[in-house]
């Protein structure tokens, strides 16, 4: 990390130091570099092939990264866990499509995602309690999804589903979300709300949002960091990283 | 549809507990003579069809809730059967041609002087017994543990399981592994010392395949409505997502998978006493696809459409292989074919029809509603 004076790595919650990916010889991520502090929630953008997804997918376990390090909460090596472990540790994924559980209730849906022991024997045997219960109807309310608890999931719309998604990342209560594209085909309304339910969950999480939507990333108002061929390429606010010569030869260059 | 389904459930629960009852009454009770009167043979062949229905039941757990297709599944069923075959033949003792003891006929035959390791302890019913859940348990774990833990899935998974089945029938067959070759296991005589020649127990067997379907039901429906259950569904549906949510997604099958093994095995353990022969036919690579057929044929995913369309199947096997025997194979082909093409929920699915609003065009109809509206 260059800039912003190196927080040692005890003190971070997410750190990538040279991270590289390559499929087939197509280099998606080169030595890309990523802080977060705790409570910290960052923008990523970038053009299509930057390294977004690829990234996500290094950090929840999907992919493998061919070197560099990874560590969580300054002392897990993700690297070395997969997708299972890493959830368990506090690691949260929203997808760009959303991916629900289309044959299971809108309640059963947050109910697989509450933190809560996940082995066979606990799932086979465990009764849900009144807390459990709690924290859905909580959920419920805040992704003003109330009135569908008993509805199929497949049966929501597209924005409901959306929401029915950040509502299971809440219910796993994640150290850390990662939320790929959260606003891909809403309307304007439906941005505004969502930019509002991330600030709200950004209080006390570490968020991480991938966004095309520049106005959406505009209210979010935090720090943004610009990914381009795999590495970093600006970081700053919004202000600042759309100034740069070169951000704006990659986005309009093309 | 689950609501619903429950009711059906308790229907077919009481329809078996009436047959469990009324089937020895009809069989051993009722005169000869009666227009009701169930001759043994017909009692024999009916608890075949319940030990065909409770392997359907055990396939439709993992391919209806978790979309195992398992097409090996009849090794399992077969494993139990040669187990319970074991103990049958133990039983013969001095009653078999060449009047061994210890030494089954086949194994007199082939000039074997000691009885091998594997056959130890099969003339105790316990251990027989033991053997039936644990033989299939323990292949099932062994080659779960493998696939899942590896990510097999989908029409790979069927492959390696049609593999093991058809690897398991080429082995049954070979005269030194010395479990009958290819005659198998045969002339048996008595089970726990009651004649299985005798109607009285030809009926006995019959409630007790009743009794052992309504509990593979009971079961497996108790493992699907809990929250395990749920989340085996969710792993059928949207398997990574399940991971990145934090579930051990290979645990989750290897449980259904085993506890599946283990019905199958009870019901082949169930099955050989009534049919009389297990033979390595029955590890057959085409009986396990008969067996997914069945489940298709009555409707994934609902147990019960599960054991019906084995009962069908069966019963209308029965019928064509005698009426026109040349033609069966290609009514069985038909049948598939036409029921994955207009029934894709099964005979139950047909039944439930019209009682559920359609989900995937509610889908469509709301998402452009919703979507519409600011």
């Amino acid at each position: 990390m260059s800039e912003a004076g190196s927080p040692s790595l005890t003190q971070t919650l997410l750190y990538l130091d040279g991270v590289s990916v390559s499929f087939d010889g197509y280099k998606a991520l080169r030595s890309l570099s990523l802080v977060l502090l705790p409570g910290e929630m960052r923008a990523i953008i970038g053009p299509n092939g930057a390294g977004k997804t690829t990234m996500m997918d290094v950090i929840t376990g999907k992919t493998r990264p061919d070197e560099g390090e990874v560590m969580f909460d300054g002392r897990h090596d993700l690297t070395k866990l997969d997708e299972a472990e890493i959830a368990t540790l506090g690691v949260g994924r929203k997808f760009q499509k959303p991916t629900v559980f289309e044959n299971h209730t809108v309640e059963d849906n947050l109910l697989l995602a509450t933190k809560a022991p996940r082995s066979v024997r606990a799932t086979l045997f465990g009764r849900e309690d009144s807390e459990t219960l709690q924290t859905i109807n909580a959920i419920l309310a805040t992704t003003r999804l109330t009135d569908h608890r008993a509805r199929i999931a497949g049966s929501l719309s597209h924005g409901q589903k959306q929401w029915l998604e950040i509502g299971m990342l809440l219910a796993q209560d994640p150290k850390l979300l990662l939320v790929d594209e959260p606003v891909a085909g809403m309307t304007d309304s439906e941005t505004a709300a969502t930019a509002d339910l991330l600030r709200e969950i950004a209080r006390d999480h570490s968020v991480i949002v991938v966004e095309h939507d520049m106005h959406f990333v505009r209210e979010l108002g935090v720090k943004v960091t610009c990914l381009h061929e795999g590495a970093v390429l600006a970081e700053g606010t919004l202000d600042q990283v759309s100034a740069d010569p070169r951000v704006v030869e990659v986005y309009l260059g093309r | 549809m689950s609501a619903r389904l429950d009711h059906l459930g308790l229907g077919f629960v009481a329809i078996l507990i009436i047959a469990a009852i009324l089937v020895p009454l009809l069989s051993l009770v009722v005169s000869p003579d009666s227009a009701f009167y169930l001759p043994p043979y017909l009692v024999q062949l009916l608890g075949k069809y319940l030990c065909y229905a409770i392997l359907a039941v055990a396939l439709d757990l993992v391919w209806g809730y978790c979309g195992i297709l398992s097409l090996g599944h009849g090794a399992f069923f077969a494993l139990g059967g040669y187990a319970m075959g074991m103990y049958l033949m133990r039983q013969i003792g001095t009653r078999g041609v060449y009047a061994n003891p210890i030494l089954p006929d086949f194994m007199v035959f082939l000039n074997w002087k000691e009885l091998p390791v594997a056959w130890w302890g099969f003339n105790w019913f316990p251990y027989a017994m033991l053997m039936v859940v644990l033989v299939p348990g323990l292949l099932a774990l062994a080659f779960g543990w493998f696939a899942f833990r590896s990510r097999v899935t989908g029409v790979y998974l069927s492959i390696i399981t049609q593999a093991m089945t058809f690897a398991l029938f080429k082995e049954f067959f070979r005269n030194d592994f010395g479990f009958g070759g290819n005659n198998g296991l045969t002339d048996f005589k008595d089970l726990l010392g009651f004649s299985l020649q005798a109607a009285s127990t030809k009926a006995a067997l019959f409630s007790a395949s009743a009794i052992a379907l309504i509990l593979a039901y009971a079961v497996s429906r108790a493992i699907i409505g809990s929250k395990y259950g749920k989340a085996l569904m969710a792993v059928r549906d949207a398997e990574s997502r399940m991971r990145f949510i934090g579930y051990r997604v290979e645990n989750y099958k290897l449980f259904a998978f085993v506890v599946s093994a283990i019905i199958a095995g009870i019901a082949g353990a169930l099955y050989v006493p009534q049919v009389g022969i297990i033979n390595p036919s029955e590890f057959a690579p085409a009986n396990s696809i008969e067996a997914a057929i069945w489940v298709a044929v009555g409707g994934r995913g609902t147990l019960i459409g599960a054991a019906i369309g084995a009962i069908a199947v069966n019963f209308a096997k029965t019928y064509f292989t005698g009426a026109f025997p040349e033609y069966w194979l290609y009514g069985l082909g038909l049948l598939f074919v036409l029921g994955t093409l207009f029934l894709p929920k099964g005979l139950l699915g047909l039944a439930l029809r019209g009682s559920e609003p359609k989900p995937r065009e509610v889908v469509s109809v709301d998402a452009v509603e919703e979507g519409a509206e600011p």
